[in-house]
């Protein structure tokens, strides 16, 4: 059948078809939902009786008559506040304590990224446990300085804080990472600024962290992108308590999906919560200029 | 002697000396922030290890101690009967084992296209695949969820766990085709040459040679799978149907918490990663580093 085609079609037509795994299921299971996605966010509909049209209704419930909608988002920005800057300066920090010329190195990195690989629901399991108050270790490792810790979980003001520590847990899977940007500068960029006598400050603030930068950008986007979605560990360790003050947005998702049926109004937050992922990561490119260094670039000019 | 003089007579062996020094500085604080950082990383997993195996007493006991009376190894086995853990095992590894099997191959068929084959619309939709690398999963969520569900009847089935993962992952079908890109063009024409197809060309020469990025990609996938939670969650109902992250609830509501069956439990369920990142650490850290410099 194929006979007839020059090499060159029937390359192409390989090219197709190998493609179409992704092709058709990006039409099915991407694109596709997300159009369906967008004109459900108009309906009224719990997946039984017959769906409503309320056009921007959904929509304004969102902004004006939900309380928690934006009380969501709020307290998962928050989070991401917290926990985005920490991630970074500590795990650079580690990655550069970790590149110098010791002993044990690989040990190290080993102990430091184990609890990056661990995740889900036995993760979330052990750190309720760690915050219990009583019988907790946070609380047992405080005692040890006379400090009383809170009730880590069942405090308003300290829960966040709770998700945070947690998160910094797996703080070795950036510094993997910029460990491996580290080893990636070349040492003759040292070399020369040590001729002239630079402090290691100067030479950490002129020369590792501009060519770390693109690694930097790379890991605050992702750290944007899954900060948004946090849901397991909320789910489980607080289900959004005490008084929703860890109703995180992705768990606030799931209750209106999941539990009220509102497939509508939950395609709203979820358009929304899309939206601002985006907006953060352009508003991260559009800083990017301003401090991302990319060696490619300035030398071709 | 001043300094002008001794400046002038020997500047290396200052500068080296200078520079020892302050490498001997730099190792000191290493080695202290990132041993005291490793204990606050190990303390969890003891405590963990050490709430599994004390009596239930113990574990309430105030203040909390750190080394168990006895080793109540007894724990892990009642820990495992009180669910129905070899029906969660067996939906875990059937589900995880056809997702992994499913991502590997459709994302290393995909990416050969992208990376070796030339067809019109490839560099177009190769910006498409980078693009939903970015998006986030929810804004599709609610309609395939209709559609598994409504449409296609696969409530309480494996299939919406399952079948999305033959259509490649974006993400995977980016790190192949980058791999890929850095075996040499030359070998295809060898292969060519002897006679070779296209499609040949990607099963006997690009494939073997791509073992360590398809490694990669296969314990991402395990990863993701095996300690997925939201998927599973919202499609099995049934307790037959669960997998271990949906088990480990039972521990939370109908036994009042026992931590030291919840630790015993929740620590066999990390077991299997833990193994598989000491065993391919190396990997692990590779594709990591992949993902890191796109």
């Amino acid at each position: 059948m194929l006979s007839g085609l020059t090499f060159r079609q029937r390359e192409a037509i390989l090219g197709w078809v190998m493609a179409s795994p992704w092709l058709l299921g990006f039409l099915a299971f991407t694109l596709g939902p997300m159009i369906a996605s967008l004109i459900l966010s108009l309906y009224d509909w719990d997946l039984i009786s017959p769906a409503l049209l309320v056009g921007w209704g959904n929509y304004r419930e969102f902004f004006v008559d939900d309380p928690l909608s934006l009380h969501s988002l709020r307290i998962t920005l928050f989070y991401s506040l917290m926990a985005i800057p920490l991630h970074l300066v500590l795990g650079v920090i580690l990655a550069m304590l970790l590149n110098a010329n010791i002993r044990g190195q690989s040990v190290i990195r080993t102990v430091y990224y184990l609890p990056a690989v661990l995740a889900g629901v036995a993760v979330a399991m052990l750190w309720r446990w760690i915050f219990s108050p009583d019988f907790g270790l946070l609380n047992l490792f405080l005692s040890y300085f006379n400090i009383e810790g809170p009730n880590w979980l069942g405090n308003r003001t300290w829960v966040l804080p709770s998700f945070v520590i947690m998160s910094l847990w797996g703080v070795g899977g950036g510094m993997v990472i910029y460990l491996a940007g580290l080893q990636g500068i070349p040492t003759d960029l040292y070399e020369a600024v040590e001729i002239d006598g630079a402090t290691a400050f100067r030479r950490i603030w002129h020369i590792t962290l501009p060519m770390l930068s693109p690694v930097i950008f790379f890991q605050l986007i992702m750290g944007v992108i899954s900060s948004m979605q946090i849901f397991t560990q909320a789910f489980i360790m607080t289900d959004g308590g005490p008084a929703n003050a860890s109703l995180f947005y992705m768990l606030y998702l799931y209750r209106q999906a999941f539990e009220y049926r509102n497939m509508g109004y939950a395609s709203v937050l979820a358009w929304i919560l899309f939206l601002c992922i985006l907006a953060l990561t352009l508003l991260l490119f559009r800083t990017a200029s301003a401090w991302v260094y990319y060696e490619a670039e300035t030398q071709r000019t | 002697m001043n300094t002008a003089d001794s400046m002038a007579v020997a500047p290396p062996s200052s500068t080296s000396l200078g520079k020892r020094r302050t490498q001997l500085i730099h190792r000191i604080v290493a080695y202290g922030v990132l041993g005291t950082g490793s204990v606050f990383i190990l303390a969890p997993l003891v405590w963990m290890l050490s709430t599994s195996l004390k009596t239930r007493s113990q574990v309430f006991r105030f203040p909390p101690e750190w080394i168990p009376e006895q080793f109540l190894w007894q724990n892990y086995v009642e820990a495992l009967t009180l669910l129905p853990f070899e029906i969660f095992l067996l939906n875990t590894v059937i589900i995880t084992g056809l997702s992994v099997a499913g991502e590997l191959i459709s994302s290393a068929v995909v990416a050969y296209a992208f990376a070796r084959l030339r067809w019109a619309a490839r560099n177009t939709l190769f910006i498409v695949v980078l693009a939903t690398m970015m998006l986030p999963r929810q804004v599709t969520l609610i309609p395939t969820f209709i559609l598994f569900t409504r449409v296609f009847g696969w409530k309480d089935t494996f299939y919406p766990l399952i079948v999305p993962s033959f259509f490649a992952v974006p993400f995977f079908v980016f790190l192949l085709r980058q791999f890929y890109m850095t075996l040499p063009f030359e070998l295809d024409d060898a292969a060519t040459i002897d006679g070779c197809s296209k499609f040949g060309v990607f099963l006997r020469i690009l494939l073997p040679l791509s073992k360590p990025a398809l490694a990669a990609v296969a314990i991402f996938s395990f990863q993701f799978h095996w300690n997925d939670f939201f998927y599973p969650l919202i499609y099995l109902f049934d307790k037959d149907k669960f997998t271990l992250a949906l088990g480990l609830r039972f521990f939370q509501g109908n036994y009042g918490t026992d931590w030291h069956y919840l630790m015993a439990a929740s620590l066999v369920v990390m077991l299997p990663v833990i193994l598989v990142f000491f065993f391919a650490q190396r990997i692990f850290i590779q594709g990591i580093v992949y993902q890191g410099f796109k």
